[in-house]
């Protein structure tokens, strides 16, 4: 199935925009992915194992943390996986930051 | 260096006067080369945080993910994002920062002042990873080819109005 990959991420599959995996679910398939490119695996993935925050992984057009059965969703290989960093911001102020700083 | 057309600027421009007081967002589609980034689309998202929209922006994945399918049928890839900061300098603040993912992609900013647009900057958020992520002032090059046809075109058609003029 294929898998694709962001402009911001591009750095790490030698410039391919889609990287082809094999795999029977969504976990496998981004194991798979990140077989083909170790260096992807920080990017994408905490030191716990888990998907970062801010990227947001679709199988096909659903956001797999809305999917009943999340990453263990079965996928086949017309199945087509897209990552996607968040993109937000603001002129606000962080709630993580204790000071407000000038914007 | 980020380039664009002068209706690009425009456009993206007068989206965040539309919005005022809330910000306005969309995605910058085009090419990037050894100049830099280079708009050949912009496209209007809606902002998902109507909780917080005078201050806070948020583009709906599914938009990105259009976008992108988008863009890649006409050769042209996510390059960029732009936003407005209704009240606020346009320098991209700190929740901008800690929220911007896309190395490598320009950020463009507007100030909108009481539903004026004003200084429009672009920032280059540089880095790979999120360790070693910053933004860096990028020049905005502003393409007027099809601006100065236009006021050519306007000027010829204005002397034409004239000639007529005469002859009644
Ligand atoms: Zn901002």
């Amino acid at each position: 199935m294929k898998v694709n990959i962001p402009t911001p991420l591009r750095a790490y599959t030698k410039g391919k925009e889609t990287v082809e995996v094999s795999a029977s679910s969504v976990q496998g398939a981004l194991d798979a992915l990140v077989l083909t490119a170790p260096e992807l695996k920080k990017h994408l993935f905490t030191e716990d194992d888990k998907l970062r925050s801010f990227v947001n992984v679709y199988l096909n057009d659903e956001d797999i943390r809305y999917l009943p059965q999340r990453e263990d969703t079965a996928t086949t290989e017309v199945d087509e996986l897209t990552i996607i960093p968040s993109i937000a911001g603001g002129s606000a102020y962080s709630s993580k930051s204790p000071v407000p700083l000038s914007c | 260096m980020l380039r664009l057309t002068f209706a690009d600027y425009e456009s993206l421009r007068a989206h965040g006067e539309e919005t005022y007081p809330h910000e306005c967002c969309g995605i910058l589609l085009g090419n990037n080369d050894s100049a830099g980034n280079s708009v050949k689309q912009v496209i209007r998202a809606g902002n998902t945080r109507s909780d917080s929209a005078h201050n806070r922006y948020h583009i709906a994945p599914e938009e990105l993910i259009r976008a992108q399918r988008e863009g890649r049928k006409a050769g042209l890839d996510i390059i960029g994002f732009y936003h407005s900061h209704p009240d606020h300098p346009a320098r991209w603040s700190q929740t901008d920062f800690e929220e911007a993912h896309w190395f490598g992609c320009s950020y463009v900013i507007t100030a909108i002042e009481q539903g004026q647009a004003r200084i429009t900057n672009s920032f280059l958020l540089k880095g790979t990873s999120e360790d070693e992520k910053a933004f860096e002032d990028e020049a905005l090059e502003i393409d007027v080819t099809g601006v100065e046809e236009n006021v050519a075109s306007h000027a010829a058609k204005m002397s034409v109005d004239v000639r007529e003029g005469d002859k009644t």
